[in-house]
């Protein structure tokens, strides 16, 4: 079986929330100047993209959202996804406020039953023998 | 703002091959270069400002001016996806107001269709260094045209738009393309299903590439490229044809953001901005070049330049409006669009071509009377990361 394309490092930005995936830990980062009116960051970066700050503290999600938008792959060319059958790629809001690419999965048939604004809950799909396991979503 | 005309198109040149085989990127744009100076009765030497994306075989604006062989005294590598040609042109003729520059040359050249390119449906390749993007989103097998097709999803979802209303921009292209005999031969080249004027029905019909999107609602991968010279109000009084103004431009970028709204283009920011600097309002727009590289992106485009109020872009598109021959609104893509007659992946520069044909009076789709132009280019990716830019052009 093809691999998934997977993080690369070294990457620094996006390092912490690769290792927090190895404990099963869904994190984000939310800015520590008081002043910051955005304080929320997601994807991971070690400044903040609202204010500029370099300061930032890593929090835990509780892996609670709705779909904000989906999208059903029908044809891929790449070879870890070509035959895997249509597949959901979504944008998923989590409770806490940050926005990320998932997909959406243990459904039948992902044109139909996934629906923008459904409630989905993290789930994690692993990848094989010592690959990182990635985070995904399913109905909650 | 009141209108300035310091800068105008003077030369174009559209390379004619939508399939080159044995021809380098390189080799399309020294040869569109050489034409569209013809084109202007510049010559080659006259040309001091080059405007490069830097994304042909690796060459930026150094490497091909050298190999073009000019000495400029301006380079520009801008290079923003498929609109950065439309941001160049706003910075040349920025340049050439200010008295910095003369002749500006912008070319393109791609062979992603003999290259093999699966831009589509590539999904990421996994190569070259890695990013903080490509870390988090190349995992979950996001290939280009799912990236769209969320967007169109989720428009579909907020404003009730429905895929027979985004299957009319695909028809009206359409109707364009067959016109085109350049557009008619490079759909007979990429073996399209049936070259011939199509409907909704038949958009709908078409295969499901990534649900929402329909094949009929994608752009082709093709070879192909082109050039654009723009020269100052005294180099355009003794070009061969009449100039074509650049009257306003103007740029912005919009990101996958913590709840964004991903139906709004950067184009919400940059519309009212070129507008405003072009001293036009929508409502006097004969033609309209909105980058097609699928349904959705031309959706959002009409709407967030305000040819409509945001949402009700299905309602725009399906008033019978959109073909050359139609009233009630600007024509929409005359040459055929990438959906049906060139992209070989920035798009672009085919956008300010046939806009300065239509203003001409010579496209084979031509709007009667048309004295202004919008092309209005989107690069990146519609629901990640993109930059929308139009260039207001206006007959001499
Ligand atoms: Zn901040």
């Amino acid at each position: 079986m093809t691999l998934r394309p997977q993080p690369r490092f070294p990457e620094p930005d996006t390092e912490p929330f690769w290792e927090a995936t190895k404990e099963r830990n869904l994190v984000y980062q939310t800015c520590d100047n008081p002043d910051c009116t955005d304080k929320l960051i997601f994807y991971p970066r070690a400044h903040c993209n609202s204010c500029g700050g370099l300061k930032t503290t890593w929090n835990t999600s509780k892996g609670e959202g709705v779909v904000y938008t989906y999208s059903v792959v029908m044809q891929s060319r790449h070879p870890a996804f070509k035959d895997l059958g249509p597949y959901a790629v979504a944008y998923v809001d989590l409770d806490e406020g940050f926005r990320m690419m998932t997909n959406v999965i243990n459904v039948d048939n992902p044109i139909d039953d996934i629906q923008i604004g459904m409630k989905v809950k993290l789930v994690w799909q692993e990848q094989g023998e010592g690959e990182i396991a990635l985070p995904m979503f399913e109905p909650a | 703002m009141a209108q300035t005309r310091e800068a105008a198109i003077v030369g174009i040149h559209e390379y004619p091959l939508r399939v080159a085989p044995g021809v380098s990127a390189l080799q399309i744009k020294a040869a569109s270069a050489s034409k569209a100076l013809e084109d202007a009765g510049i010559s080659w030497q006259d040309v001091d400002a080059v405007y490069d994306t830097g994304s042909h075989q690796n060459i930026g604006g150094l490497g091909i001016s050298e190999y073009l062989g000019l000495n400029p005294r301006l380079i520009d590598n801008t290079s923003v996806g498929g609109t950065s040609y439309e941001f160049q042109a706003h910075h040349a003729a920025t340049m050439i107001a200010s008295g910095k520059a003369n002749v500006a040359l912008l070319t393109y050249g791609s062979t992603a269709h003999s290259d093999r390119r699966a831009i589509g449906t590539a999904g990421a390749t996994g190569q070259g260094s890695p990013t903080p993007f490509n870390n988090m989103e190349d995992p979950w097998g996001m290939t280009l045209i799912s990236g769209y097709g969320m967007v169109k999803a989720r428009h579909m979802h907020q404003y009730g738009t429905t895929n027979e209303q985004f299957a009319e921009i695909s028809v009206a292209t359409r109707y364009h393309a067959m016109r085109n005999p350049e557009a008619v031969k490079a759909m007979t080249a990429l073996e399209f299903v049936g070259v011939n004027e199509i409907t909704t029905q038949d958009v709908l019909d078409s295969r499901m590439i990534a649900w929402p999107l329909h094949l009929l609602e994608c752009c082709m991968v093709s070879d192909g490229g082109g050039a654009v010279v723009i020269a100052s109000k005294e180099v355009a009084k003794n070009c061969k044809k009449s100039p074509v103004w650049i009257i306003g431009g103007a740029e912005a970028t919009k990101y996958r953001e913590n709840g964004g709204d991903i139906t709004v283009s950067a184009g919400a920011q940059s519309g009212p901005r070129a507008f405003e600097d072009a001293g036009v309002s929508p409502n006097e727009i004969d033609v309209l070049m909105a980058y097609d590289s699928f349904s959705i992106t031309v959706m959002c485009l009409i709407e967030d330049l305000g040819f409509c109020k945001k949402g009700e872009g299905g309602d725009y598109v399906s008033q019978g409006i959109l073909k050359f021959d139609q009233k009630g609104g600007p024509a929409l893509n005359t040459d055929g669009g990438g959906l049906s007659s060139n992209h070989p992946g920035e798009r672009g520069i085919f956008l300010l071509l046939e806009a300065t044909r239509q203003m001409r009076g010579e496209s084979t789709s031509q709007v009667d009377g048309a004295k202004l132009a919008v092309a209005v280019g989107n690069g990146g990716q519609l629901g990640a990361r993109h930059a929308t830019s139009p260039t207001i052009l206006a007959a001499d």
